[in-house]
């Protein structure tokens, strides 16, 4: 590999190079200090930082920003210490030469979350600066949470220098933050700082308000205190918002869960325990699809839940059919029988799985557009959560428009309301309660891709959610896709709504004791279907 | 692929729905022991679920002994007689442990056993190995409070895992504030209510420990991930407890990273999640969160690369992840076979009396004794999770720590001690110098 080779002899040169000439001339607390990342030692690291931040030097901020990101590689055997770019080229930290490779012995500089807080502070007071606004905004942000005394100067100056609106803001909150916990500020800068950062207004500013200490003026104490108690009022408020959108979020989950049973059972009347293992199916999908763009098209990897989707339920579908062929449509009729043999196949599917892909979890990723949260007010909305609403809103309005306009959907609508009528007109009865069958794992198959985006995927994954799925199908009404619908996500915000008061144990036992009050009084459900096909 | 197998297997279903069913349930309970009797071999009884909610976590186990029973026969077995492994499945149903607990014994007169996962599973062939006077080797760390004559506690005890993450979180992240997470079942409950006793006796006030628990599989953790954060903004440094069960892992982790909660802010130290488990997460998000083992894949030492090596080169899978329960049953499976050595004799009577005092080298560099009290001596790390899904150990205890049969925290059981070699006695009482008995 002459590549290597020369790279390796342009390495040696340049060492010989810095031995010779540069190291005597750079030696200096700098330069002790990143020697100190090469000792593996947290606290040996802490000193580094400090020293490294705060010398003015300009390789300060690669040095940390690279530390930040596990890029600053450091050679036990040498005490050298490496940065290395995002473009595979490396200088050599101490000094800012360039080097040709780093050595297979360096490793990346370990950290830990105190160290980790310590480096995100640190940065923060390098890039307040930076000439890009969003960078300088974060760097306030991260000031905002350490208000280290240290880093007052560097706000002072950049918020003189700001021009921009939301940075000048940031870099005020962050101003008043480091005024809070001063010791030696004015009580007028301090009351100041506590109006700033009561209009800030979110949790961070709760804890750090409450955080403050008793050995403040009595003035920044009361002004302190009924600035919390705003805080907490209106963050009250906002919690019901909160639990009202978890409770959509959980309503969505639930329904996209039950959607395919509500077809399976609901339309057809057949008792399939084995719905859950469609949906464990489906996620399966996903993971064989991921594992393929991992291996040979890794750019495809944002889009392998739209790759997923309908491959999911195409062969959740076919098994569905399949299923339907070779052991439903001898039973229909017999519900008890069907039970039994479902919850067989259930078992069957399980274990098959398992044997094929091991008993263990298998790891299913978040596409970027699917990760993360952005707040609205002050509310977190996660976008993984986000996406399975619309998802499971655009499904169930697909689905629907199947029923109504399609001539499949015709005549699933007929079979089931009169199923020798269906036949005296001609149509094929059996092949309708196929494709029906087909039709509703297909869906369940999709819901498995959306909840591997939420769940573990393993073979148990749909016996979690059988159970909710019958919930909300006895409780929307048998029959009734509307029904499926407003029972979801009644059932979700009321499961959120009662978990902070009882507990997410005590919380699921009183939805289901709420429900079997409710099947007493109306045994057919929020929608009951009316009229003659309910008697067949 | 996929497609393919789940049509043979339908295919090969017969018109009968009941018959269906059947086949089915039979393919649940199908149990794979290879019951040839033979003189010259020794059976050594595999009790771990192979289907069903735990297969996730047990399946590993059972390939661990296999594999550890397999070296053992390359070297020439023991007293000249090889070993046979006796594999059930017991399901993850807990009457049916005790049920093939039963069966090994009895029927395929095994000289000892190696399985167990979960406690309730323990407790369910408890009174079976009291009456047959058998063996049985539980690798998985627990909630103590328990010292019996026939098994043989290779995971931590809670002084070996909670205690010490409490102590690191205490003293090198300066936590002020406390939330307890828990699945909703004994080995959290006992653990919690241990550690709270610990907080309280460390000065936490009430207010500054949250008590949280869940169901199993609980996969909905918004609102919880929600409160944490909540709780978390009183100004205090804030750290989460986790002793929240395998499955329900994953989802809860996904909220903490999508809601942001990052492990500089709200770090969470977890008892139940090692690398298997996070084998199937995207690790990602949760660098810097923790766990408190007696064992990680990535300790460097002769004896864990060695292991590693062997492991992976017998799944014939380079990518396969080693664990903390797996490293208990390499301790007491070595410790077996040394105290059958010494007694020269698999009789159960004689092995139990070894068995006290008998030492083993541990994967991670040290050498592990099993104490009166049927319990072991470990190191205990802190590891912090790394993008890779392995995990950076950040501290450890200086040197091994003896595990407690009985908590010296709660107030019951702080005078009881379990010595099994001068007292006899699984719960002595130091106060009153009694033996309580199995009356307790």
């Amino acid at each position: 590999m002459p590549a290597n080779l020369s790279a390796r002899l342009c390495s040696l040169l340049l060492s010989l190079f810095l031995i010779a000439f540069a190291l005597p001339a750079f030696a200096g607390p700098f330069e002790d200090a990143v020697a100190k990342f090469a000792n593996d030692d947290y606290s040996d690291t802490e000193e580094a930082i400090g020293v490294v931040a705060s010398s003015g030097n300009a390789l300060a901020f690669p040095i940390i920003s690279a530390l930040q990101d596990g890029r600053l590689m450091a050679d036990p055997d040498s005490k050298k210490v490496y940065v290395t770019g995002a473009d595979g080229k490396s200088i050599d930290a101490a000094t800012g030469q360039a080097v040709a490779s780093v050595p297979d012995s360096a490793s990346a500089v370990r950290l830990n979350n105190r160290l980790r807080r310590g480096v995100d502070a640190a940065v923060g007071a390098l890039t307040l600066m930076s000439p890009d606004v969003t960078t300088r905004i974060q760097a306030a942000q991260s000031v905002f949470k350490s208000h280290e005394e240290s880093a007052l100067d560097a706000v002072n100056t950049a918020l003189s220098k700001e021009t921009n609106k939301s940075a000048k803001a940031a870099l005020g909150d962050a101003r008043a933050a480091i005024l809070l916990f001063k010791s030696d500020a004015t009580e007028v800068e301090k009351l100041e700082a506590v109006a700033t950062i009561k209009a800030h207004g979110d949790q961070e500013a709760l804890a750090m308000l409450t955080g403050i200490g008793s050995d403040q003026p009595a003035s920044v104490t009361t002004a302190a205190a009924s600035a919390i108690a705003s805080i907490q009022s209106s963050l009250a408020i906002w919690s019901t918002v909160q639990n009202a959108w978890y409770g959509l979020s959980l309503g969505s989950v639930l329904l996209l869960a039950a959607i395919g049973l509500a077809i399976t059972f609901g339309v057809m009347g057949v008792i399939n325990m084995a719905h859950g293992e469609m949906v464990m199916i489906g996620a399966y999908v996903t993971f064989v699809v991921q594992e393929v763009i991992r291996t040979r098209y890794p750019a495809l990897f944002d889009y392998s839940l739209l790759i997923a989707v309908p491959l999911a339920f195409v062969v959740a579908g076919a098994l569905g059919v399949l299923i339907e062929r070779s052991i439903i449509r001898f039973l229909y009729g017999r519900p008890l029988e069907t039970l039994l043999a479902t919850w067989g196949l259930s078992l069957v599917l399980q274990q098959a799985v398992r044997t094929m892909f091991g008993p263990t979890n298998r790891e299913v990723g978040n596409p970027s557009w699917m990760s993360g949260a952005f707040e609205l007010g002050h509310i977190t909305i996660t976008y993984n959560r986000l996406w399975i609403l619309v998802f499971t809103l655009a499904v169930f309005a697909i689905l629907l428009a199947m029923l109504r306009y399609t001539a499949l959907g015709l005549e699933m609508r007929a079979v089931t309301q009169n199923r020798r009528m269906a036949a005296s007109m001609g149509i094929a009865t059996s092949r309708v309660d196929a494709l029906t069958f087909g039709l509703g794992s297909g869906i369940a198959g999709i819901a498995g891709v959306a909840l591997s985006q939420i769940d573990n995927v393993s073979p148990n994954l749909g016996q979690s959610y059988i159970i909710d799925s019958f919930m909300v199908v006895v409780f929307g009404g048998v029959g009734n896709l509307w029904g499926t619908l407003v029972g979801a996500f009644t059932l979700g915000i009321a499961n959120k709504f009662l978990e902070p008061v009882a507990g997410a144990v005590l919380g699921k036992i009183a939805i289901l004791v709420l429900i079997i009050l409710f099947i007493q009084k109306r045994p057919r459900g929020l929608f009951a279907l009316k009229g003659r096909a309910v008697e067949a | 692929m996929l497609n393919k197998s789940t049509h043979d297997i339908a295919a090969s279903f017969s018109r009968r729905g009941v018959l269906a069913a059947t086949a089915g349930l039979m393919l649940g309970l199908a149990s794979i022991s290879g019951a040839k009797a033979a003189d010259d071999t020794i059976k050594v009884g595999v009790l771990h679920s192979l289907s069903g909610t735990m297969a996730i976590s047990e399946t590993t186990l059972k390939d661990t002994i296999l594999f550890l029973i397999d070296e053992q026969n390359k070297k020439g077995g023991v007293n000249g007689k090889k070993l046979e492994a006796v594999v059930v499945d017991p399901a993850s149903d807990w009457p049916r442990f005790a049920e093939k607990a039963r069966e090994l014994i009895t029927k395929d007169k095994v000289a000892v056993v190696f399985g167990c996962w979960t406690s309730v599973s323990r407790k369910s062939v408890l009174p079976v190995f009291k009456e047959l006077n058998s063996i049985l080797f539980y690798p998985v760390q627990y909630e103590g409070e328990e010292s019996e004559r026939n098994v043989f506690y290779t995971g931590a005890a809670p002084n070996q895992q909670a205690i010490p993450a409490v102590d690191y979180l205490m003293k090198d992240e300066k936590v002020k504030r406390w939330v307890l997470a828990g699945t909703d079942y004994v080995y959290p409950r006992t653990t919690n209510k241990i550690l709270e006793a610990y907080l309280k006796s460390k000065g936490v006030a009430q207010e500054d420990i949250m008590i949280n628990y869940t169901p199993f599989g609980h996969s909905d953790w918004q609102t919880i991930v929600a409160d944490i954060k909540k709780f978390g903004s009183a100004g205090k440094k804030t750290a989460v407890v986790s002793t929240i069960n395998g499955d329900a892992n994953v989802p809860f982790y996904k909220e903490l990273g999508n809601q942001g909660i990052k492990a500089k802010d709200i770090p969470v130290v977890a008892f139940s999640v090692g690398e298997e488990e996070l084998a199937g997460i995207d690790a990602k998000p949760l660098v810097g969160h923790l766990a408190a083992w007696n064992y990680f894949q990535s300790i460097k030492s002769p004896e864990n690369e060695k292991f590693i090596k062997a492991w992976q080169a017998y799944t014939k899978n380079p990518k396969r992840v080693t664990n903390d329960p797996m490293e208990a049953h390499v301790i007491g499976f070595d410790m077996w076979v040394k105290a059958v050595e010494k007694v020269k004799s698999t009789d159960a009577d004689k092995v139990i009396d070894a068995l006290p005092g008998i030492e083993a080298k541990n994967l991670t560099g040290g050498t592990s004794k099993m104490l009166p009290n049927h319990h072991i001596t470990k190191p205990v790390f802190i590891g912090e999770i790394k993008a890779n899904g392995q995990f950076d150990v950040v501290w450890k205890t200086p040197g091994l720590v003896a595990g407690d049969a009985w908590s010296k925290e709660l107030e019951g059981s702080k005078d009881l001690v379990g010595d099994w070699v001068g007292k006899k006695c699984g719960n002595f009482n130091t106060k009153t110098n009694k033996c309580l008995g199995s009356g307790s």
